[in-house]
C-alpha cells in the first residue's frame, strides 16, 4: 500500500461573548424559552433593518490580532442569500467581499515539533435559529432565539496534517480566545463549532486530492475520531480505485461514521451581494489603536510572569495557564492573599485530583477565590491544621461551603486551649507505661505513638506541631 | 362642511388651532368624502374607519392640553401607503402574500406622526410590493386616475396620489425606489417629494430595493408636502442609513425668491421620446422661473441612457434578496395543501406573487447569480457611480436641475402591463436620481389637450431640500392648484 499524506484545514464557528446580538439589542443568554430572547428586527419582520453592534466588531478586531492578522480598515457585510426556515429573513448578513481580518496565523505545537498554521481570515456573521422536531405532533418547530447571536468564522489555510495538529490547533485557538474573554468557546453549548475540510493525497504529491467538509463535531474527541474515519474512507476510495466526490458529510459519533449531506452539484449558488441597510465599517487608526492596547494578556506572557513575579516553576505556570479559568482564579486568589505559592500548590495539587477523580474540565471548577483564600488565611493562623484543610477544601471545591462557616459548624477549629492539651498529653503518658519505657531505652518512634493517640483524643483538631513540642517536654521530664 | 377636504392640510391645521373646526368634524367630512368617492377611484386598501374617530378625539384632547401647539398638521387626517407598517393595522404591499399581515410594531415615520397629532385615515393602494408604475399590479384592483378614470394614477404610490388629488386625504406619505411619488404625483396634477437617501428612517418600510428606497409624501401643495416631511424626517438609531442633518426646518424655505438660482437642464432630458404636449409645459416653466429672475441653461448629463437598465439590476437584485422572506412560513399567506417545506415555499410563493414581482425576483437572481455577478450587477454598480459623479459634477455648476417627470402623460388603463419594457423606459427621469440618491420634487406645470395634467420635476443636491422645495414654490405663486374638474361635478 501507498502511503498518504492528509491535508486538513477549518472552519471555526465561534460565539462571540456580546450581552446583545449582532444586529438588535435581544439577549444573546444561551437557553431561555423558545422564541423569548426575539424581536421583530432578529426574526427578520418586514421592515425591521440590522443595526450593528460595535462591540462584536472590537471582538472581531481583538481576535484578528491575537491571530497576527492584517485588519481590513475599510469592511463591510454582504448577504448570503438561501431559504431555509431557521433563517428568517431568507438570507444570513456575513461578510464575502471584504472580511474584517486576513492573513494570519498561529504556531502550534505537537510531538511532531512546532508549526505555523495560516489563517486565510476571519470574519463577522449572524447566527440562524433552530429547528426542533417534536416527534408526538410531527411537526418541527422553530426558535429564534439564536438568530442573530454574533459569530466569527476563523478559516484556515490547509495546512495541517494530522488529527493531533487539529486538536492542538483547536486547542490553542480556544484558549486565545478565552483569554481575550472574545468568546466562552464551549462546545457543548455550540459557541465553538469546528468543520473540518480534509483531502489525501499521495506522499509528496504537489496537487491536493478532491476534500470533503465535515460538520457536526461536538468535542474534541469527536474531531479527532472524524478525521481518523474520514481519512480512512478516502483511502480505502482511493486504493479500490474510486473517486472521493466533493461533498458536504455529517459525522455521527454514536455510529463513529459519516454520511453524506449534499454534493458539489447540488450545492447552492447563494447570491452574494453587498448588504445595501449596512453602511461599510470604517476602522479608523485611533480606533485600531485602543483595542490594540487594550489587548489583554496572552498565555505566553503570563507563562512567564507567573515564573518571574511570583516563582512558580514553568511546569506549573504552564498547567494553571492551561486554561483561563484557572489562570484567572490564581490571580485573584493571590490577589486577595499574597501568597502564590500556597495558592499554587492547592491548584497544583488538590484541584488537579479533585478534577480528575470527578472527571471534570477545569473551566467547570466553581468555587471562588474568596473560598481559596480565606481557607489559606486559616491554615496560615493555625485556625485549623493541614489535614483538616484538605477535608475543607474538598468541601468547598465539591459543594462549595464557606470554609468559616463550615469550620465552625462541624467545630474542625484547631484547639487552642494549652492547659487542656497539656492534661490530656499527661493522662495519654501516664496510661501508656511502655511507650514511655520504649521511649526512655531510645525507641523514638514510641513518641510518634503519643502524639498520634493524642491527635486522635482531640479529634484531628490539635496543631501537630505543637502536640509534639508538648509530648517532648512532658516525656524529657519523666 | 364638506367643502373642508378641498382646502389644504395647513390650512385645515390651523382652523383647527383655531377651533373653528373640531378634529373630530374635520375627520367625519374626510370619511363621508372617502365611501362617496372611493368606489369610483379605489385609492385605499384599507380605510380605519371606527379607528379613526377615536385617534380624532385623542388628538383633540392633546390640541386642548396645549400639546401640539408646534405641530402645524395636529388633527389634519392623511393616508399612509400600505408598504409602511402600521401596528395592528394590515399593511399588505397590495400582495396576496401579505393579504393578512398586521405588523406587530409602527414604522419610524408612523410613530413621528402620531406624535405629532396626525389622524391615519388608512393605507393606501400601490403596485405590488411597489413594484411598476401604474398601480395596476396590486391585487386588490387598480387605482384610477381622478383627473380620468380610464387613465392610471401612475405609481407605485398610485393610491396615495390619486387619494391627495380627489381629496379623499389631506396629505399622504408615499415611497419612491425609482420615481414612485413622483411620476403619480405628475400623473395626478398634486406635489411630491422625494428627499434624500437617509433623510427619512426607512425602519419599518417593507423594503423593494434597500440602497433606493426613500419615503416621502405627497400634499396638494409644496407647503403641505414640506410640512409633512418635516414632521417624518431626522436620524432614526434604528436605520443605520439615516443621516444626522443639522436641520430639518424645510418650511423655512417656502419662500418666493428663485433670482440668481442656477438651474440646469439635462439636454438628454428634452430630446426624443418626451411628448411635445409635455415638453411645451416644461419649457414654458422655464419661462416662468427666467421671469422670475433665474438663471436656466441646458448641458450634458453623463449616461442618461444608461440610467434604466442599471437602475432595474441594483433594484431587482436586491428586490430578489429582500422578498425572499415571505415563504409562507411565519406570516402571510401559505398555500392550503401541500407535501413537505419545499411545496410551502414553492406553491406559497407562486399563488402568492403576482407577475410583475415574479418578473422582477427572477431577473435580480440572475444578475447576482454565480458567473452573471460581475456582468450585470457590478457593473450596474460602476454605472450608478458615474451617474452620481455626472449629478456632482453638474452640482458644481447648478443650484437645482429641472426636467420632466415623465415623457409622457397617465396612460390608459391597460396599456402598459403589456409592454413591460416600455413601461420600464418610461422611467428615464426619475430612476438616475433614486441611483444618485438625490432629493427631488415633483409639481403640476400645466395638462395635455386630454386635461391629463403635466408634472414637473426639481433635482436638489445631496440634502438640498430646500433648494427644491423653494424653487416648487416660486414656481406655485405663478401656477395656482387646479383640482380634477371630475370632482366638481361629484359634489354632494
Amino acid at each position: 500500500m501507498k502511503t498518504y499524506e492528509t491535508v486538513i484545514g477549518l472552519e471555526v464557528h465561534v460565539e462571540l461573548a456580546t450581552k446583545s446580538k449582532i444586529f438588535c439589542g435581544c439577549t444573546t443568554q444561551f437557553g431561555g424559552d423558545p422564541n423569548t430572547h426575539c424581536c421583530p428586527v432578529c426574526t427578520g419582520m418586514p421592515g425591521t433593518l440590522p443595526v450593528l453592534n460595535k462591540q462584536v466588531v472590537e471582538y472581531a478586531i481583538a481576535a484578528g490580532l491575537a491571530l497576527n492578522c492584517s485588519i481590513t480598515q475599510k469592511c463591510k457585510f454582504d448577504r448570503k442569500n438561501y431559504f431555509y426556515p431557521d433563517l428568517p429573513k431568507a438570507y444570513q448578513i456575513s461578510q464575502l467581499y471584504l472580511p474584517i481580518c486576513r492573513d494570519g496565523g498561529i504556531e502550534i505545537e505537537t510531538e511532531a515539533g512546532k508549526k505555523m498554521v495560516r489563517i486565510h481570515e476571519i470574519h463577522m456573521e449572524e447566527d440562524a435559529g433552530k429547528l426542533v422536531h417534536d416527534p408526538w405532533e410531527d411537526c418541527t418547530l422553530v426558535d429564534y432565539n439564536r438568530c442573530g447571536v454574533p459569530l466569527v468564522e476563523i478559516v484556515s489555510e490547509p495546512d495541517m496534517r494530522s488529527a493531533e495538529e487539529v486538536v492542538a490547533y483547536l486547542e490553542k485557538l480556544r484558549l486565545i480566545l478565552q483569554y481575550l474573554g472574545v468568546s466562552d468557546c464551549k462546545m457543548q453549548e455550540g459557541s465553538l463549532r469546528a468543520d473540518i475540510n480534509l483531502s489525501v493525497r499521495e506522499m509528496g504529491a504537489k496537487e491536493f486530492g478532491t476534500r470533503t467538509e465535515m460538520k457536526n463535531m461536538n468535542s474534541f474527541k469527536a474531531i479527532a475520531r472524524a478525521i481518523e474515519g474520514e481519512r480512512k474512507r478516502q483511502i480505502e476510495l482511493i486504493e479500490y480505485g474510486k473517486k472521493v466526490i466533493q461533498e458536504t458529510r455529517r459525522w455521527d459519533d454514536n455510529k463513529d461514521t459519516s454520511f453524506a449531506m449534499r454534493s458539489k452539484e447540488d450545492a447552492q449558488d447563494y447570491r452574494y451581494f453587498p448588504e445595501p441597510d449596512l453602511p461599510p465599517i470604517e476602522i479608523s487608526d485611533e480606533w485600531l489603536y485602543t483595542i490594540k492596547s487594550r489587548q489583554p494578556e496572552l498565555r505566553d506572557e503570563k507563562m512567564l510572569r507567573y515564573e518571574k513575579a511570583f516563582d512558580i516553576p514553568a511546569y506549573d505556570a504552564s498547567i494553571i495557564t492551561g486554561s483561563k479559568h484557572l489562570a484567572d482564579l490564581f490571580e485573584d486568589t493571590v490577589a486577595l492573599c499574597q501568597k502564590p505559592k500556597e495558592v499554587s500548590n492547592w491548584l497544583m495539587v488538590e484541584t488537579m485530583r479533585l478534577l480528575k477523580e470527578q472527571e471534570m474540565e477545569a473551566d467547570a471548577i466553581s468555587f471562588t477565590p474568596a473560598q481559596l483564600a480565606k481557607l489559606i488565611a486559616m491554615v496560615d493562623g493555625n485556625k485549623i491544621n493541614r489535614t483538616v484543610a484538605k477535608e475543607v477544601f474538598e468541601k468547598i471545591f465539591k459543594e462549595n461551603v464557606d470554609p468559616e462557616e463550615y469550620v465552625a459548624k462541624n467545630g474542625l477549629g484547631m484547639v487552642s486551649d494549652e492547659g487542656l492539651l497539656r492534661s490530656t498529653i499527661e493522662r495519654i503518658v501516664s496510661e501508656n507505661p511502655q511507650s514511655v519505657a520504649d521511649y526512655k531505652s531510645g525507641k523514638t518512634k514510641a513518641m510518634g505513638f503519643i502524639v498520634g493517640q493524642t491527635m486522635k483524643e482531640m479529634k484531628g483538631k490539635a496543631d501537630p506541631g505543637r502536640v509534639n513540642q508538648i509530648v517532648t517536654e512532658v516525656l524529657s521530664k519523666l | 362642511m364638506k367643502d373642508i377636504t378641498k382646502i389644504s392640510a395647513l390650512e385645515l391645521g390651523k382652523m383647527i388651532k383655531a377651533r373653528e373646526i373640531s378634529v373630530e368634524d374635520a375627520v367625519k367630512a374626510q370619511i363621508e368624502v372617502i365611501k362617496q368617492r372611493d368606489p369610483s377611484y379605489h385609492c385605499y386598501i384599507t380605510v380605519l374607519e371606527e379607528d379613526v374617530m377615536k385617534q380624532a378625539a385623542e388628538v383633540q384632547k392633546r390640541i386642548d392640553a396645549g400639546e401640539l401647539n408646534d405641530s402645524p398638521l395636529a388633527g389634519v387626517p392623511m393616508a399612509v401607503k400600505d408598504n409602511i407598517c402600521t401596528k395592528g393595522v394590515n399593511t399588505t404591499c397590495a400582495s396576496k402574500i401579505l393579504y393578512n399581515f398586521a405588523p406587530t410594531y409602527d414604522a419610524t415615520v408612523i410613530e413621528k406622526l402620531k406624535q405629532a397629532g396626525a389622524v391615519i385615515l388608512g393605507k393606501t393602494n400601490m403596485d405590488e410590493f411597489a413594484m411598476g408604475s401604474t398601480t395596476e399590479t396590486s391585487f386588490f384592483g387598480e387605482t384610477k386616475n381622478p383627473w380620468n378614470t380610464s387613465h392610471v394614477p401612475g405609481g407605485s404610490s398610485g393610491g396615495s396620489a390619486a387619494a391627495v388629488a380627489a381629496e379623499e386625504a389631506f396629505y399622504a406619505l408615499g415611497s419612491d425606489t425609482g420615481g414612485s411619488i413622483r411620476q403619480p404625483a405628475g400623473y395626478c396634477g398634486v406635489t411630491g417629494i422625494k428627499p434624500t437617501y437617509g433623510t427619512v428612517s426607512r425602519y419599518g418600510l417593507i423594503a423593494y430595493a434597500s440602497s433606493l428606497d426613500q419615503i416621502g409624501t405627497f400634499g396638494r401643495n409644496i407647503s403641505d408636502c414640506a410640512a409633512a416631511l418635516e414632521v417624518i424626517s431626522g436620524h432614526d438609531p434604528k436605520d443605520s442609513t439615516s443621516v444626522d442633518e443639522k436641520s430639518y426646518s424645510y418650511t423655512e424655505a417656502l419662500v418666493d425668491d428663485v433670482k440668481g438660482m442656477k438651474i440646469g437642464i439635462p439636454k438628454d432630458y428634452l430630446g426624443k421620446g418626451l411628448d411635445e404636449e409635455v415638453k411645451a409645459a416644461i419649457l414654458k416653466a422655464v419661462e416662468s422661473f427666467k421671469s422670475k429672475g433665474a438663471i436656466v441653461e441646458e448641458f450634458d448629463l453623463n449616461a442618461v441612457d444608461f440610467a434604466v437598465p442599471s437602475y432595474y439590476v441594483v433594484a431587482c437584485a436586491e428586490a430578489s434578496s429582500n422578498l425572499s422572506r415571505f415563504d409562507g412560513v411565519k406570516y402571510g399567506y401559505r398555500t392550503p395543501e401541500y407535501e413537505g417545506l419545499q411545496d410551502v415555499y414553492k406553491k406559497s410563493r407562486s399563488e402568492g406573487f403576482g407577475n410583475e414581482v415574479k418578473r422582477r425576483m427572477m431577473i435580480g437572481a440572475f444578475v447576482l447569480s454565480s458567473g452573471y455577478y460581475d456582468a450585470f450587477y457590478n457593473k450596474a454598480l460602476k454605472v450608478r457611480a458615474i451617474i452620481n459623479q455626472g449629478f456632482q459634477k453638474a452640482f458644481e455648476k447648478y443650484d437645482i436641475i429641472l426636467g420632466p417627470i415623465a415623457p409622457n402623460t397617465a396612460p390608459g388603463l391597460g396599456e402598459s402591463l403589456s409592454d413591460p419594457l416600455k413601461m420600464y423606459l418610461s422611467d428615464i427621469y426619475t430612476v438616475s436620481v433614486n441611483l444618485a440618491g438625490l432629493p427631488a420634487v415633483s409639481l403640476p406645470c400645466g395638462r395635455d389637450k386630454k386635461g391629463l395634467p403635466i408634472g414637473l420635476q426639481l433635482i436638489g443636491k445631496h440634502f438640498g431640500e430646500k433648494d427644491i422645495i423653494c424653487a416648487a414654490y416660486s414656481f406655485e405663486q405663478t401656477a395656482q392648484y387646479v383640482r380634477p374638474s371630475a370632482l366638481e361635478g361629484k359634489e354632494a
